[in-house]
C-alpha cells in the first residue's frame, strides 16, 4: 500500500501531510514520558523489527502475497503513541533510503499505514480487553481482532482518499469492494502474524506487552535470608490517567464523525461537501488533473448515496480523530494546571 | 575518596517478569585488584554487573534490595552520574554497545555526555582508539567492522570515559586466538580495577589473581583463581570445566 | 537488507552536496512533478532529461536504478488496470475499449510515480544514511525522531540478519511446510524476533545510560551547507518549478 508520488493530487497529499505531521507531533508529546524511561533505542529497534518483518511475504491467494503492515501489532507492543512514531520512522526510512513510497506521498502513507492501523488496532484491542478475562493472555485474541480490522479500515481510508484526490474517476463502489475484499485477506495474514508474535511475547516476556501492562500479576521476591515478600510489578506507563483524555478524544471523534457523515449523506454530493468544508474545493479546481482536458473528475462517480456517505464518514473520522485528540490534549493540560 | 573499589552487600533482585536472578550477593573488590567472575550460564553474572553502575536494581526503579558502594560512594540516585563515570561497563555483545552511526561518534558519546567538546573531545576519542589500536577505523560504521574489531571499539568507548573500575562481560568470547591475545595485552596494560566475567578459564587465570564463583544468584566461592580452578570438586558442582589438557598449576599467572 | 540503504559508494559532485540540500531539492523537484498537469507531455520529458543528467553526473549505474524501480510494481499494476475500469468517454485502441480518462490517469500515475522513485533513488544512492540523518537534524526534524531513526538505521542490518539466520535455521532443519504451516512457522519466528529486538533495545539503552546518557543525544558532527552549495543543489529543482509553472500556463 506504499503510495507513490503523484498518485493522489497535490491538495490531498498536503492535507494528509498535515494530518501526519500533527499526529507525529502529538505522539512525540504523548510518548515523551515513555521514551524518557525506555529510551529512543527501544523505539528504534521496534522500527527496525517492523521494517524487517514487512519484508516477509505471506501467501494471500491467487498466487499473490501480502506482507505485514504492523501498525496494530506495534501499538499492542509499545503503545499507540510510540507506535505512531515507530511507523512514521519506518515509512520515512523506506521513502528516503529505499525509495519505497513517494516523498510527497509520505504524509498519505503515514496517515494510512502509520496512523489508522495503529489507532484502529489499539482502541479495538483496549475495548475488547475490557470485556475479556483479566489476564495478560487476553491480549492475544484482542489484538488479533484489532489487527484483522485495522487493515481493511486502512484500505477503506485509501478508497476515501481516492474519492477525494484520485487521478481518475473509477466507480468508487467497485474500488471500495475490491480494496476491502483484498485487504480482508491481507488482514487475515496480519492477524495470524500478530497473534503469533504476541503469544510468543506473552510466553517469554509478558511485561513487554504495553496493551496488557495493567493486567500483570504481582512478583514474589526472596531476600538474602530466605524470607518471601510480594511486590507489585512496576507499571511505569499505565500509571498516567490517560484513560480519561482518550475517552474524551474518542467521544468527540464519534460525535463529530457521525454528524459529518449524516450531513454528508443527506447532501446530494457528500464528498464534495466535505471537500468544500475542508477547503479542498478551491484547491481541487486548479489541481493537477483538474487542469487537464479531463477535468471535473470530482466525486460525481459515486452514484450510491450510502457509499458516499460512508466514505465521507470515514474521512470525517480521520480528521476528527486528530482534532479530537488535540482537544483532549488541551483538556488534560487544563486539568493538570487546575490541579 | 576512600573505601574499596566495589562493595556489594546482600544484593537481591528480580526482573520485571517475576524471575528472581540475585538471592543475596556479598563481595568486596579492593582498588587495583583484578577479579574474574565465573559461573555457569544463567548464574546471574550479567545481572550482577549491571547493578554496579545503577542500571538495574532499586536505584533504577526495579524490584530489589541491598547496598552497593563504589570507591566509598553509596549508589544512590543523586550519585548516579558520578558512579557511571567511575564504572565503565563493556557489554557482552558489542552490537549492544555500538549504536552510533560511526566509530568516532560512538567513542565520543560517553565523553560528550561528560561535557567534553571540541578539541578536547577529539583528543579523548583519538587516545581511546589508539589504546585499542583502532585509530584507522574511526570513520567506519560499526556494522562494517569484524566482530573482534567491534569488541575492541566497545572497549575504547568505555576507556574514553577514563573509568576507575572497568567491568567486562565475557570479553574473550567469539574472538579468534590472536584477537583474544591482543585484547589480553590491552587489558593487562591498563591501570584500573578490573572485574571480568568470563567462561574462558585460562583467560581468567592469565589476567586475574582472584576469582569469584557465582551460581544460582549467589557467590559460592571467593579465592585465588589458581586454587579455585584446581578444586575439582567445586568445579564439578558448579558446571565449570577446564579445557582439555589444561593444568592450572603448571601455567604462569599474573602473580608476582 | 543492510543499514546502508541503497548507497552507491563512489565520489561524485552529487555525493558531495550536503544532505540537507539534497533533501530540500528532491522534495521541491517531486512537488513540481506532482503538480504538473498530466497532459503536458513535454514537461515530463524535461523532468526525465534532468533526472537522467543527474544520474549520470552522480555516477549511479543505470542498471542499479532500473533494478530498484521494482518497488513501484504494485502501482504499475494498478495504473495498467485504470483504462479498463475508469468511467467516462471510451476510446478504442487495437480493438480494446479503453476509458479516455483511464488512459491519461494511468499515464499520470506511471509518469509521476516513476519520476518520483528515480529522484528518491538518486538521493538514497548518493547519500550515506548517517549524512541523511544529519541532514534531517539540520532541517529541524524533532531530535527524538532523529534519535529513533538513527537507532533504526543502525540496527536494521542486525535485525534483518537475525531474521535471515532464523529462516536458514528453519530451512536447514528440513522445514518445508505447506502454505498454512509456512505462515505459522514464519509467525512464530517473527515473535521470537520481536523479543530479541526488544531485549536488544533494552540492552542498548542500558549501554547508553552506563555511558552517561540522560535523554539528549549528542548532535551528529556535520558541517552546515554554504550558500554556494545551496544554490548548486537547488538549481535543478528551481528549473523543475519553472517547468511546472510553464506547463500549467500552457494547459489552462
Ligand atoms: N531481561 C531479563 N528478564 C527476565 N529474566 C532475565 C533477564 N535477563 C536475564 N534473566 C534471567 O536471570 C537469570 C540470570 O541471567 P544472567 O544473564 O545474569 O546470567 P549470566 O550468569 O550472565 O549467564 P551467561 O553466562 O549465560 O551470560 C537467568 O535465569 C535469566 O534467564
Ligand atoms: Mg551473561
Amino acid at each position: 500500500m506504499h503510495v507513490p508520488d503523484g498518485f493522489f493530487n497535490a491538495p490531498t497529499s498536503v492535507a494528509t501531510g498535515l494530518i501526519a505531521a500533527g499526529a507525529v507531533g502529538f505522539s512525540l508529546q504523548r510518548a515523551s514520558r515513555e521514551l524518557r524511561e525506555t529510551g529512543p533505542a527501544l523505539a528504534g529497534l521496534t522500527a527496525a523489527f517492523v521494517f524487517a518483518v514487512q519484508m516477509v511475504n505471506f501467501p494471500v491467494g491467487a498466487g499473490t502475497s501480502g506482507h505485514l503492515l504492523g501498525g496494530a501489532l506495534a501499538a499492542a507492543l509499545v503503545g499507540p503513541w510510540t507506535a505512531v512514531l515507530v511507523m512514521a520512522t519506518v515509512l520515512l526510512v523506506q521513502g528516503l533510503l529505499f525509495a519505497d513510497g513517494g516523498l510527497t506521498a509520505l504524509g498519505t502513507n503515514i496517515t494510512l499505514m502509520g496512523l489508522i492501523t495503529v489507532l484502529v488496532g489499539y482502541f479495538l484491542t483496549r475495548a475488547l480487553l475490557k470485556v475479556m478475562p483479566r489476564r495478560v493472555g487476553s491480549v492475544v485474541p484482542a489484538a488479533t481482532v484489532g489487527a484483522l480490522v485495522s487493515v481493511p479500515v486502512a484500505a477503506l481510508a485509501f478508497t476515501g482518499l481516492y474519492a477525494i484526490g484520485g487521478a481518475v474517476d473509477i466507480p468508487l463502489g467497485k474500488l471500495a469492494t475490491a480494496m476491502v475484499g483484498w485487504h480482508i485477506l491481507v488482514g487475515i495474514g496480519e492477524a495470524v502474524i500478530t497473534a503469533a508474535v504476541l503469544s510468543a511475547v506473552v510466553a517469554t516476556r509478558p511485561d513487554l506487552v504495553y496493551a496488557a501492562r495493567h493486567l500483570q500479576q504481582d512478583l514474589v521476591l526472596v531476600d538474602a535470608d530466605g524470607n518471601t515478600s510480594t511486590v507489585s510489578p512496576d507499571k511505569p506507563i499505565a500509571a498516567k490517567p490517560a484513560g480519561r483524555s482518550l475517552g474524551i478524544g474518542i467521544a468527540v471523534t464519534l460525535v463529530v464523525a457521525g454528524g459529518l457523515s449524516l450531513f454528508a449523506s443527506a447532501h446530494p454530493d457528500g464528498l464534495e461537501f466535505v471537500g468544500a468544508k475542508l477547503g479542498f474545493d478551491g484547491a481541487a479546481k486548479d489541481s493537477a488533473v483538474a487542469a487537464s482536458p479531463l477535468a471535473d473528475y470530482g466525486v460525481h462517480g459515486i452514484g450510491n448515496a450510502q457509499v458516499s456517505g460512508a466514505l465521507a464518514g470515514i474521512i470525517g473520522v480521520l480528521v476528527t480523530i486528530v482534532v479530537g485528540l488535540a482537544i483532549a490534549k488541551l483538556a488534560s493540560l487544563r486539568a493538570n494546571k487546575a490541579s | 575518596m576512600s573505601g574499596p573499589a566495589i562493595q556489594v552487600e546482600r544484593l537481591v533482585f528480580a526482573y520485571p517478569d517475576g524471575r528472581q536472578a540475585l538471592f543475596g550477593v556479598d563481595f568486596t573488590v579492593e582498588r587495583g585488584e583484578r577479579v574474574a567472575l565465573l559461573g555457569p550460564n544463567g548464574a546471574g553474572k550479567t545481572t550482577l554487573v549491571l547493578h554496579l553502575n545503577g542500571i538495574l536494581g532499586s536505584v533504577a526503579g526495579g524490584t530489589g534490595s541491598g547496598r552497593i558502594q563504589i570507591g566509598g560512594t553509596g549508589l544512590h540516585r543523586e550519585h548516579l552520574g558520578e558512579i557511571r563515570r567511575k564504572v565503565g561497563l563493556v557489554f557482552q555483545d558489542p552490537d549492544d554497545q555500538l549504536f552510533m552511526p560511526t566509530v568516532r561518534d560512538d567513542v565520543a558519546f560517553g565523553p560528550a555526555n561528560l561535557g567534553l567538546r571540541g578539541a578536547e573531545l577529539d583528543d579523548r576519542v583519538h587516545e581511546a582508539l589508539v589504546q585499542v589500536g583502532m585509530q584507522d577505523h574511526a570513520d567506519l560504521a560499526p556494522h562494517h567492522l569484524s566482530f573482534g574489531q567491534r569488541r575492541r571499539v566497545a572497549v575504547a568507548t568505555v576507556l574514553a570515559m577514563r573509568p576507575e573500575v572497568l567491568v567486562l562481560d565475557e570479553p574473550s568470547s567469539n574472538l579468534d586466538p590472536a584477537a583474544r591475545r591482543e585484547l589480553a595485552d590491552i587489558l593487562a596494560g591498563l591501570d584500573v580495577t578490573l572485574l571480568m566475567i568470563t567462561h574462558d578459564l585460562p583467560y581468567a587465570l592469565q589476567l586475574c589473581e582472584r576469582s569469584l564463583l557465582m551460581d544460582d544468584g549467589r557467590i559460592v566461592a571467593d579465592g585465588k583463581t589458581r586454587d579455585l580452578l584446581g578444586d575439582a570438586e567445586l568445579m564439578r558442582a558448579h558446571r565449570l570445566e577446564l579445557p582439555y589438557g589444561f593444568n592450572p598449576h603448571s601455567v604462569p599467572g599474573p602473580e608476582r | 537488507m543492510t543499514g546502508d540503504g541503497l548507497l552507491v559508494a563512489v565520489d561524485s559532485p552529487v555525493h558531495r552536496i550536503p544532505a540537507q540540500v539534497k533533501l530540500v531539492a528532491l522534495f521541491v523537484f517531486v512537488l513540481a512533478v506532482v503538480s504538473t498537469p498530466a497532459a503536458v507531455f513535454w514537461a515530463f520529458g524535461v523532468y526525465a532529461g534532468m533526472l537522467v543528467a543527474a544520474v549520470a553526473v552522480a555516477k549511479v549505474p543505470a542498471p542499479v536504478v532500473s533494478r530498484r524501480l521494482a518497488v513501484e510494481t504494485p502501482f504499475i499494476v494498478f495504473a495498467l488496470l485504470l483504462p479498463f475500469v475508469a468511467t467516462g468517454p471510451q476510446v478504442s485502441v487495437l480493438g480494446l475499449e479503453l476509458s479516455q480518462s483511464g488512459v491519461l490517469g494511468a499515464w499520470n500515475v506511471l509518469a509521476k510515480g516513476t519520476l518520483g522513485v528515480i529522484a528518491a533513488i538518486l538521493l538514497s544512492a548518493t547519500t550515506a544514511p548517517r549524512e541523511l540523518l544529519a541532514g534531517l537534524e539540520r532541517l529541524r526534524l524533532p531530535a527524538t525522531l532523529v534519535a529513533i531513526l538513527s537507532f533504526m538505521v543502525r540496527y536494521l542490518s542486525v535485525v534483518s540478519d537475525d531474521l535471515h539466520r532464523m529462516r536458514v535455521a528453519r530451512e536447514s532443519r528440513g522445514y518445508m511446510g505447506g502454505r498454512v504451516g509456512h505462515l505459522k512457522a514464519v509467525a512464530g519466528g517473527v515473535g521470537a524476533l520481536f523479543v530479541r529486538s526488544f531485549e536488544r533495545g533494552e540492552r542498548v539503552h542500558l549501554a547508553m545510560r552506563s555511558r552517561g546518557y540522560t535523554g539528549r543525544m549528542p548532535l551528529l558532527s556535520v558541517q552546515g551547507a554554504s550558500r554556494g552549495q545551496w544554490m548548486h543543489g537547488v538549481a535543478i529543482s528551481v528549473v523543475a518549478v519553472v517547468v511546472a509553472v510553464a506547463a500549467r500556463m500552457v494547459s489552462s
